[in-house]
């Protein structure tokens, strides 16, 4: 009886430090980030920093407005989710809906493969193939533009659009569609007047948990954009927040405030990620509401 | 039963740890032990050096390979940008200052010397494609810099110039422009993180022009000549080949050196590490 509830007490503290570890690591991650990006903004000034359109870190007189970085990761998420989220639902709608029980067999599993391709794989094909590709279909100078990288974060977001949704989709209750389906409607209009308004909350949050990939992706978009500090255009080479962190971070000296501003430029996109979550938890709560 | 379980994977990990813990101490007297029978010396102390970014790779193989042969010496580097490490030597912060660019006139007059321990020569690489094979370090400037944005006005195809190079803060960026005279005037079309990236970038793009350290120069791409001059070893070491600038060490005349320091240029100077300078990715001076 006693060695039972001496196992209870210990096994209660061993899984109260797990549960701790991941609050500890978000608090002392928040806390770093903010000591080590004010200085810099502070330094520069916030209206420079946000809104300057020129990057020149090095230079003899240093410029660090990260205004074309923010337009670029703003520009390249927004297109990347009017590709990929139109594609995406529509696969989950066939994945949930339509298509028969063998194929959808063979589709869900790729899909779930697309997820775990590492990010480099994403951007080495993408530099082989996209890029040329995106040269000579357009007649560009280089292929390493915007709407490169758009393409590739298209692909990338889609598995979580797909997954997210496809769930969605599955748990509208059937006696929705049976009566849809009583009062005359195809099974083609049941599916999208009735089944998916029902899912939209799911879809919802899986195209925010899309974009938030899509802003955080670092590595496949710095092999095809280009990395220049320009303001976004469709056929510009232009640098994301997060290419503009890694790109410079392993040249930067110490006590720079070149290496300052990096950390600041990862605070501004901490603070997307956050406003982003933010809004996929209100989704999330909105949708339970609702049911 | 559960308990045992969580018992046996902690005594693992406890196992695992000490003996790693077994292997890093071996590794360090093997180390020791090599010390000794190679030199017969003991030099002592700690050598703080500090400056170019360009030359973190080199330094950092020749004090490896030195530590290593003097175990009781600590070297430690410092990347604060070539100026930084002329200042620090001038006021005696560092041991050694380290420089990717010459003195100039006024730093020498303050009684500063320089002592050359290795070349950094940058190649001007092409598409194979591209007929452009000799350019002037005029053209080089002019291309970079975006007055000829067309191959056709430097003897080329009727084609754009796409200009391919290395991030902010890159040594060899650093070196090119300052050596052509384009600080923060370059019109990138691509700026990649890596040398290697660089090459793959040009190999792929027939309009393209990039600079690479001479030692990573494939056959995927084309290195032109420099005012008729080839990039190679030799042409870097007679001085012939011009984009090219020294490392040098830069210490204090007056200035009491510590044996260990003395130890540590003469060690730089010789010609028993040009492989590893070469390893390194720069020219030994021979």
């Amino acid at each position: 009886m006693k060695v039972k509830h001496v196992i209870e007490r210990v096994m209660n503290t061993v899984f109260f430090i797990c549960g701790m570890v991941s609050i500890a690591a978000v608090l002392l991650i928040t806390i770093y980030m903010v000591i080590a990006g004010l200085p810099a903004i502070l330094e520069i000034g916030p209206i420079d920093f946000l809104l300057g359109q020129v990057w020149q870190s090095t230079a003899a007189d240093p410029k660090f407005g990260i205004l074309p970085f923010i337009m670029t990761s703003v520009w390249g998420t927004l297109g990347a989710v009017v590709i990929g989220v139109p594609i995406g639902l529509c696969t989950a709608i066939f994945l949930s809906k339509l298509a028969p029980p063998k194929l959808a067999a063979i589709v869900h599993p790729a899909v779930e493969l697309l997820a775990g391709i590492p990010s480099v794989v994403y951007g080495l094909i993408g530099m082989m193939v996209l890029v040329p590709g995106v040269m000579n279909l357009f007649d560009l100078k280089s292929g390493s533009t915007l709407l490169t990288a758009i393409l590739v974060l298209a692909v990338m977001i889609l598995p979580s659009i797909i997954s997210v949704s496809e769930t969605a989709l599955r748990a509208v209750p059937p006696e929705y569609e049976e009566a849809s389906l009583g009062l005359g409607a195809t099974w083609i209009e049941t599916v999208c007047k009735v089944s998916v308004p029902a899912a939209k909350s799911g879809i919802a949050a899986g195209v925010v948990l899309g974009v938030g990939r899509a802003i955080g992706e670092a590595m496949a978009v710095m092999m095809v954009a280009g990395n220049v500090a320009n303001m976004p255009g469709l056929f510009k080479s232009v640098r994301f927040l997060t290419t503009a962190v890694a790109s410079e971070m392993s040249y930067a000296a110490d006590g720079s405030l070149q290496k300052q501003a990096l950390f600041s430029i990862g605070l501004i996109l901490f603070i997307f990620i956050m406003l982003i979550n933010l809004l996929l938890g209100r989704i999330l709560k909105k949708g339970a509401a609702t049911k | 039963m559960k308990l045992r379980r969580i018992f046996a994977i902690f005594t693992a990990c406890a196992l695992a740890a000490s003996l790693t813990a077994c292997g890093g101490s071996q590794d360090t007297e093997s180390q020791a032990d090599a010390g000794e029978t190679s030199e017969s010396t003991t030099l002592s102390g700690a050598i703080a050096t500090g400056g170019s970014t360009s030359v973190e790779k080199v330094i950092g193989a020749l004090s490896e390979s030195f530590m290593e042969l003097n175990p009781d010496v600590d070297i430690t580097y410092d990347p604060t940008g070539s100026g930084a490490g002329i200042t620090g030597a001038a006021d005696g912060t560092l041991d050694l200052g380290l420089s990717s660019r010459d003195l100039k006139e006024e730093e020498t007059a303050q009684g500063l010397t320089a002592t050359t321990f290795a070349l950094d020569g940058i190649a001007i690489v092409v598409n194979s494609e591209n007929p452009v094979s000799d350019l002037s370090l005029e053209q080089i400037k002019g291309l970079a810099d975006g007055t000829i944005t067309n191959w056709k006005d430097v003897g080329g195809n009727d084609a754009p110039v796409v200009l391919i190079g290395r991030e902010a803060g890159s040594g060899t960026r650093d070196g090119f422009e300052s050596i052509v005279g384009v600080e923060d005037v370059c019109k990138y079309e691509q700026e990649l993180t890596s040398t290697g990236a660089v090459i793959a970038g040009v190999a792929a793009n027939p309009n393209a022009f990039g600079y690479a350290s001479l030692s990573a120069v494939d056959e995927t791409v084309k290195a032109v000549t420099v005012d008729g001059v080839e990039a190679t070893e030799e042409t870097v070491q007679d001085g012939t080949y011009k984009i090219q600038r020294p490392f040098i060490f830069v210490t204090k005349d007056g200035a009491e050196q510590t044996e260990q320091t003395k130890a540590f240029i003469e060690y730089a100077t010789s010609e028993e590490v040009s492989d590893l300078v070469a390893q390194a990715g720069a020219v030994p001076l021979k």
